[in-house]
């Protein structure tokens, strides 16, 4: 045993000698290649156009669809530009059918007209359902039973084809959506617009009963989207709706040929998980060529793709940084794109160290060691990092994390009395005080964050900087900064509100303020500390009420939480998208909308109805200005922040700029394979005295054992004889 | 200060099984054959040990769950008869004992025995412009002036100081141990002390009060030590780890004790009537342990963690604090993990009981008319009660290792309750931070490793006691 | 014997059933049907129809046990418990709420979950079994005392610091593996040497010392002193005498975990990366996917049962005495 080790250990020197590091988590024969290696951490649901949503989805989705749209993958502000489709013809007509100027009252509009048209030259990836027999007839469709058998995934498919993008394949997307099996998320948001998916969305959930298996949607039409020629559609939404344009960006939109669907729809492919659901199928740059969502999901080029270029043009800073090197030359760059699930961050940040990921996000707890802060207090990488060539890019999210209070609750809400609405709103406004959201993020998210003095995150139009942009209420400005207000102002207000030191002034009763969460992993008990300390010098009571996903969810619709964190992502870089969340028509236990501070206040509404349909300008930024002094007054909300997206990069990777709301980013991306290959090799050195100290106790262990037996047998067998 | 006393479920139960020990002691005391197999767990060194340590234990346990409401001051301008108010918050005796350690927070990491925080902060300087440092904390170490020279001294004058006063305060113990050990015997003091010290005495009082030497010796180098420094370093919200590991002890010992004791009824009565009564009951109850045990034990608890969390939610009414809907799901767990855990004990006192119903004392009980529930009492659950303790200290080391378990997947106690889990659970993301944060982790490994560990010890030396096959 | 299996088989029909009943019961209280289809709709833009088509879709929309309206049997038919159920036991677990096939993700997985568990048991045994045996040789002198405080030291650490602990020094510090991640076929190795590793270690502790004295309970019988007295040598004692006779009290504990094996082991996957079905599990839990958490019930308790029969089928091959009737 032990000579058979002994010998085994020069065996294993050998191997790592010839292959490398020992802890390379990838098959040997991918080293050097154009592959770009990056993480997952939650599974993807859905990657069907039609239902997929989030963001983890969207990682993957945006490289494989192309929406009509898309956004300049540099420039900022955010600009569209033409994804698969030209950018669209917008027409607006009033009642009587007139035409009318494009800056028109949105009163007046009745319906407005999209008109878009294909890009020329765009094919589909290689895929089965568009390969044809020799006849010239579609080779896999009414397909047998028998014919099935021994097919695992689309690539056990001989045979494919491919065919030029067309009309129609938007047209039938958008059909998709009122389809009454695919449950679009979207479908009542627009179905408001385009009357049209609901009625054929009736046609269909009827056809649906009478038929259980898969439904032509080609032999329905809808309402208000017409082809008009094979490269041309329209579409007409009742109204006046501006922000249609930004949902054109979004994978809803994307193209779906009716032949796919035909193809996933026959009998057998289901079981197989041969479905769009799990092989979405588009124009973009990459395909999906392995769907493994509990280990690994892999891209590969699409050979296809129409040759879109790398810009030219960006930001100021654009040139400096080397985004503009690549100008002009064809995307996408890198052949395959590599995502291994990764559930713990422990390995997920290890690994990146190791170098075998090439781009890893910065979570609060490895932040210390990623970053440090100048002496100017701009955020630079730590020596040691950038030792590695490891860099690092920020960009503020446009998202907000927020503290509601629940209008419709009588002790932060107000009892209906207009003296008891104003006694809540100051104690709404001692909360906002009291609770330092600054200290929030830096113990929590290590200053991962700026504070926000309203719902619209720095970047989208409408949110202001400086002195103008701070929120009175809860800050003051001080040599030329925003400063928090005192703990006796939040004492001052508390005590207005009939709750002087905490307590009731007539009572004495001790104010207690639920708050409610669910518990979101780590560190859950530590927050809840830190917000029960918040509120201990103010003597007030702070129970944090911790409960499942669920539970959480039917307390804001049946208006039973208090307090509750929340937060929003905007969908696309308009204030519309973070103002409305405090619109009267969005109340969640009213109208089950998105309004779960079930806030209320008419000339907010009002307000609103005119931002909404007005374009970027000095006139809409004085509405924005007046709806936010509005809600900072009132302080149905406490602004929480809106978090900055650090993430980390080798210098191996070029060409990554942050931006969370371009996300069909992958094909614009280069990888230098040889440096990578280098440094991997360099910092991943086995250290090999411990296994030669295991074998050493190992022997250590066993010699007197087995000397102690050879004894013990020679003593008995000589006591034997 | 005035207070108003708050018993919650765990703590009535937790007293009423040291109620329960209590009178076994007592009866212990009058059986002699119990008595003898007893006298055969003190003679053992390392049983006797793990008592020592287990009872420790045990005392912190005790005194965390005298709970309490503090009352709040009285409002300015209210009549003087106005009911007093109290806090919302549940604080335990060891709250009051520790008050130093509990309020006395940094702001967020920091090393055993720091001096600064643990991270860099940006912080303004004095003339301009800012600095990313570690800040000085508030109060570890906040009494030394230049503490990179000060505080090997200061920590060794102040760890002898306490080291001075745990021999002092052992030597009292000794000294009893010994006079007790020279009566018994009919020596001097002299003699006593001197087998006290060979170890020659009937129970292994030599192994007590060398443990009682170490835990008073750490115990009081501690109390010297934590008001000035924080030994064991403060987690992410900057509180004291040495604080939360001694939280921690009661959940264990909770979950350890009470999980056991709620599901004894069930197993006791189920495993007796199975054994004796056979027939139908039997078949009934067969089935009910074999569908138990065929449901993999982490999703069933799962499942009923999850359904008591949701009972606890939509009933906030029964709860007058954050501490009592804890309590609720810690007693859950608890009752949960007994649910899933009789099956085991069940089945032995069944296989125990078909024998003992075959002997010849209980055939001739039934042949002279004694009734059943007689029988049962009089005879058979006498001679299970071994199989039960022995279960009882087998099953509690287990218990402890599963909350952690349980505890990381999330199906554990309530997220704000203090446990060895959650402690675990936190620590998990700081073995990544570079440089490490290494102390909770470790404070958790060494609390519940000596726990495990005497509570093994111990049950090895009952078992071997009181197994008849031994 | 096959009767005998084939009525053990029978019986397990109403386990399984109060198996099924109890599931129901418990996941019901947590999950209504409606709360499965708010979380699978997502918190955006989910409207009361829109749950009221997904409900009833998926067949959530009939009485939970007890239908009133119907007639007949079909009061106990016509619910959502007994469609599920008889699916169940025709090993059609229907779709996850991703609307993927539960059971062909099963399958997937059992692969991997197999790559780890039974390496882990097979080298488990062989350990234990061999230390307990060296600690039974050597019993009543110093290397047995140190080997069961060893041991008792060993159990007494719970399985996460394993864990965290091995992670952390062998892939971290010294470089030896991939911290995480798994791979088909050979290649699988070089991630399965540590959690193997370390659920072997973890688990060595108890199952040395409780072989021991399975062990030590054997050796005291007086069939081993007449062999000793034959003039055996010792070593021949323990393995021709002991292990052999210690077999059904080793088997009693062992067969019936073999097919449980098939479950994985929550945490090591869940650490690990491993894309067996106990990461499955937990991320059902979760992710309150009742759908699968019930099949995984349903699959658990099966195999329990199988496990059990295996044990008794066991028995008569060790033991000739033994028959099954």
């Amino acid at each position: 045993m032990i000579r058979s080790l002994a010998a085994l250990l020069p065996a294993v020197l050998l191997l790592s000698a010839c292959s490398g590091a020992w802890n390379d988590p990838y098959p040997a024969v991918e080293s050097g290649q154009n592959i770009l290696y990056t993480a997952f951490t939650e599974r993807p649901k859905h990657l069907d156009p039609v239902q997929s949503y989030s963001e983890d989805e969207a990682t993957f989705l945006y490289q494989i669809v192309e929406p009509p749209l898309e956004y300049h993958y540099l420039k900022r502000p955010y600009v569209l530009r033409p994804g698969s489709a030209a950018m669209p013809v917008i027409r607006l007509y009033d009642a009587e059918g007139r035409l009318l100027p494009p800056d028109a009252d949105a009163a007046q509009v009745a319906t407005s007209v999209y008109e878009l048209s294909v890009l020329p030259g765009i094919r589909y990836q290689p895929h089965p359902a568009f390969a044809r027999s020799a006849d010239g007839t579609p080779r896999y469709m009414d397909l047998q039973a028998d014919a099935l058998r021994g097919v695992r995934g689309l690539g056990d498919f001989a045979e494919t084809g491919s065919r030029e993008l067309q009309a129609a394949d938007f047209v039938h997307q958008i059909k998709r959506l009122a389809h009454p099996r695919l449950h679009s998320p979207i479908f009542e948001l627009i179905a408001q617009y385009l009357p049209g998916l609901k009625t054929l969305q009736g046609e269909l959930a009827e056809a649906a009963r009478d038929n259980p298996g898969w439904l032509d949607l080609t032999r329905f039409e809808l309402p208000g989207v017409e082809v008009v020629d094979e490269r041309t559609w329209r579409i007409t939404l009742q109204g006046s709706y501006p922000q249609f344009i930004y949902w054109l960006t979004m994978p809803f939109f994307s193209p779906v040929p009716p032949e796919v669907d035909r193809f996933f729809g026959q009998p057998g492919m289901a079981e197989r998980n041969l479905t769009l659901d799990w092989w979405p199928v588009g124009t973009g740059p990459y395909m999906l060529v392995e769907n493994n969502p509990n280990a690994r999901m892999v891209l590969a080029r699409n050979p296809n793709y129409r040759g879109d270029t790398y810009p030219c043009e960006g930001e100021a800073d654009d040139h400096a940084a080397g985004l503009l090197a690549d100008c002009g030359r064809p995307l996408p760059f890198i052949d395959r794109v590599v995502f291994t699930r990764e559930r713990e961050g422990i390995p997920y940040w290890n690994k990146f160290l190791q170098g075998y990921y090439d781009a890893s996000g910065v979570s609060s707890d490895n932040f210390d060691q990623a970053v440090s802060l100048t002496s100017q207090g701009e955020v630079t990488l730590s020596d040691d990092m950038a030792a590695r060539g490891i860099r690092l890019i920020t960009a503020v999210s446009p998202s907000i994390f927020y503290m509601g209070f629940n209008m419709l609750d009588p002790l932060v809400g107000g009892d209906g009395t207009p003296e008891g609405a104003e006694r809540a709103r100051k104690l709404r406004q001692a909360i906002s005080i009291a609770l330092d959201m600054e200290e929030f993020v830096s113990i929590f998210l290590n200053g991962r964050g700026v504070p926000a003095m309203h719902p619209i995150p720095p970047g989208i139009f409408g949110a202001r900087e400086g002195e103008a942009g701070i929120n009175p209420v809860v800050f003051e400005w001080r040599n030329g900064e925003a400063v928090r207000r005192g703990k006796d102002v939040a004492r001052r207000l508390l005590a207005e509100a009939g709750w002087p030191n905490g307590r009731n002034a007539q009572t004495g009763e001790a104010l207690i303020i639920n708050l409610d969460t669910t518990p979101g992993g780590l560190g859950d008990k530590a927050r809840s500390d830190w917000l029960a300390k918040q509120f201990r010098e103010l003597g007030v009571q702070f129970v944090v009420r911790a409960t499942d996903w669920n539970r959480f969810q039917e307390k804001l619709r049946n208006g039973n939480a208090q307090l509750f964190f929340l937060g929003w992502n905007a969908d696309y870089p308009d204030p519309e998208n973070l103002l409305f969340l405090l619109h009267g028509s969005q109340g969640k236990v009213k109208f089950s909308g998105q309004n779960a501070a079930n806030y209320q206040n008419d000339e907010y509404d009002r307000l609103f109805g005119k931002m909404k349909a007005m374009p970027d300008g000095p006139e809409r930024q004085a509405i924005i200005d007046r709806m936010v002094a509005i809600a900072q007054h009132d302080a149905p909300w406490l602004f929480g922040f809106h978090p900055k997206s650090y993430s980390l990069q080798h210098g191996w990777v070029y060409n990554r700029k942050p931006g969370n709301i371009v996300r069909g980013t992958l094909k614009y991306q280069r990888v230098d394979t040889a440096a990578r290959e280098a440094a991997r090799a360099e910092w991943n050195r086995p250290v090999l005295w411990p296994l030669v100290l295991v074998a050493v106790l190992f022997f250590a262990m066993v010699a007197p054992a087995v000397a102690h037996w050879r004894r013990h047998e020679r003593a008995t067998a000589a006591g034997g004889r | 200060m005035n207070f108003q006393p708050v018993l919650l479920w765990t703590d009535l139960l937790f007293f009423a099984l040291l109620l329960v020990a209590l009178a076994t002691v007592l009866h212990v005391r009058r059986n002699e054959p119990l008595r003898a197999a007893w006298r055969k767990v003190g003679r053992r060194p390392t049983g006797m040990a793990a008592a020592t340590v287990l009872l420790t234990f045990l005392l912190v346990g005790v005194v965390d769950s005298l709970h309490f409401r503090p009352q709040l001051p009285a409002v300015e301008g209210a009549p003087a008869d106005a009911a007093p108010v109290y806090s919302s918050e549940v604080l335990s005796a060891l709250d009051v004992l520790l008050a130093k350690l509990r309020t006395r927070n940094e702001k967020t990491y920091s090393a055993p025995f720091a001096d600064r925080l643990y991270v860099r902060e940006t912080v303004e300087l004095p003339e301009g412009g800012q600095a990313r440092i570690h800040p000085r904390l508030l109060h570890g170490a906040a009494h030394l002036a230049d503490p990179a020279a000060e505080r090997a001294a200061d920590i060794a004058r102040k760890a002898a100081g306490g080291a001075m006063l745990a021999v002092l305060l052992w030597l009292l113990p000794v000294a009893l141990v010994a006079a007790g050990v020279a009566r018994r015997a009919g020596v001097g003091f002299a003699q006593g002390l001197r087998r006290l010290a060979r170890g020659e005495t009937a129970i292994a009082w030599r192994a007590v009060l060398l443990t009682l030497g170490a835990i008073l010796l750490l115990a009081s180098v501690a109390a010297a030590l934590a008001p000035w420094y924080h030994i064991f370093g403060t987690d992410k919200v900057g509180q004291d780890v040495f604080y939360l590991a001694l939280k921690s002890v009661r959940t264990a010992l909770v979950i350890g004790t009470l999980t056991t004791l709620v599901m004894l009824p069930f197993a006791v009565t189920l495993g007796v009537m199975a054994g004796y009564l056979g027939g139908w009951v039997d078949d009934v109850i067969q089935y009910l342990y074999t569908v138990l045990n065929a449901i993999p034990g982490v999703l069933l608890i799962a499942a009923a963690v999850l359904m008591m969390q949701v009972i606890i939610d939509t009933h906030p009414q029964w709860f007058a604090t954050a501490a009592e809907r804890a309590d609720a799901r810690l007693l859950a767990l608890c009752l949960i993990l007994g649910i899933t855990s009789w099956t085991g004990l069940c089945r032995l006192l069944r296989g125990e009981t078909l024998k003992l119903r075959e002997l010849e004392y209980v055939q001739a009980a039934r042949a002279f008319g004694v009734r059943t529930p007689a029988i049962l009492r009089r005879h058979v659950l006498p001679n299970v009660m071994h199989i039960v303790l022995i279960a009882l200290v087998m099953d509690f080391s287990g218990l402890v290792l599963a909350e952690a378990v349980l505890s990381y997947i999330g199906i554990g106690v309530d997220p704000t309750m203090i446990s060895f889990g959650t402690m675990i659970n936190m620590a998990r993301a700081e073995l990544a931070r570079e440089p490490m944060v290494w102390w909770s982790l470790v404070a958790a490994f060494c609390f519940m490793f000596v726990l495990v560990l005497a509570a093994n010890l111990f049950a090895d030396a009952v078992r071997d006691a009181f197994d008849p096959r031994r | 014997m096959f009767a005998y299996v084939l009525r053990r088989l029978i019986y397990a029909v109403p386990i399984l059933i109060g198996v099924n009943l109890l599931t129901f019961v418990l996941f019901f209280v947590v999950n209504s049907p409606d709360d499965m289809a708010r979380m699978h709709l997502g918190a955006r833009h989910a409207s009361a129809e829109g749950i009221e088509r997904w409900k009833a879709e998926r067949g959530y929309d009939k009485p939970t046990f007890w239908n009133a309206q119907a007639d007949g049997a079909g009061r106990l038919t016509e619910t959502v418990f007994f469609d599920k159920s008889l699916r169940m036991f025709a090993f059609d677990f229907g779709r996850a709420d991703d609307g993927r096939d539960i059971g062909r993700e099963i399958r997937d997985r059992m692969g991997p979950s197999l790559a780890i568990a039974l390496p882990t048991f097979l080298l488990g045994l062989l350990v234990s079994v061999s230390f307990a045996l060296l600690l039974v040789f050597f019993r009543a002198t110093y290397l047995d005392f140190w080997g069961v405080v060893i041991c008792v030291a060993m159990m007494s650490i719970s399985s996460l610091f394993y864990i965290i602990g091995g992670q952390w020094l062998v892939s971290k510090v010294w470089a030896l593996v991939p911290i995480s991640g798994y791979a088909p076929g050979l290649d699988a190795a070089r991630f399965l040497v540590l959690p193997v590793l370390i659920s072997v270690l973890a688990g060595v502790g108890s199952s040395v010392r409780w072989y021991r004295t399975i062990f030590l309970e054997e050796i005291s019988r007086d069939y081993v002193r007449t062999a000793r007295a034959k003039g055996l040598s010792e070593l021949a004692v323990l393995f021709r005498h002991v292990l052999k006779n210690a077999m059904i009290p080793i088997l009693t504990g062992v067969v019936v975990v073999i097919p449980l094996l098939f479950m994985g082991s929550l945490l090591v996957e869940s650490f690990f990366g491993i894309p067996g079905l106990g990461s499955y599990t937990i991320d059902a839990i979760n992710a309150q996917d009742f759908a699968v958490v019930r099949a995984m019930v349903f699959i658990g308790s099966v195999l329990y049962i199988v496990g059990l029969i295996l044990t008794d089928i066991s028995y008569t091959l060790v033991d000739p005495r033994v028959r099954l009737e």
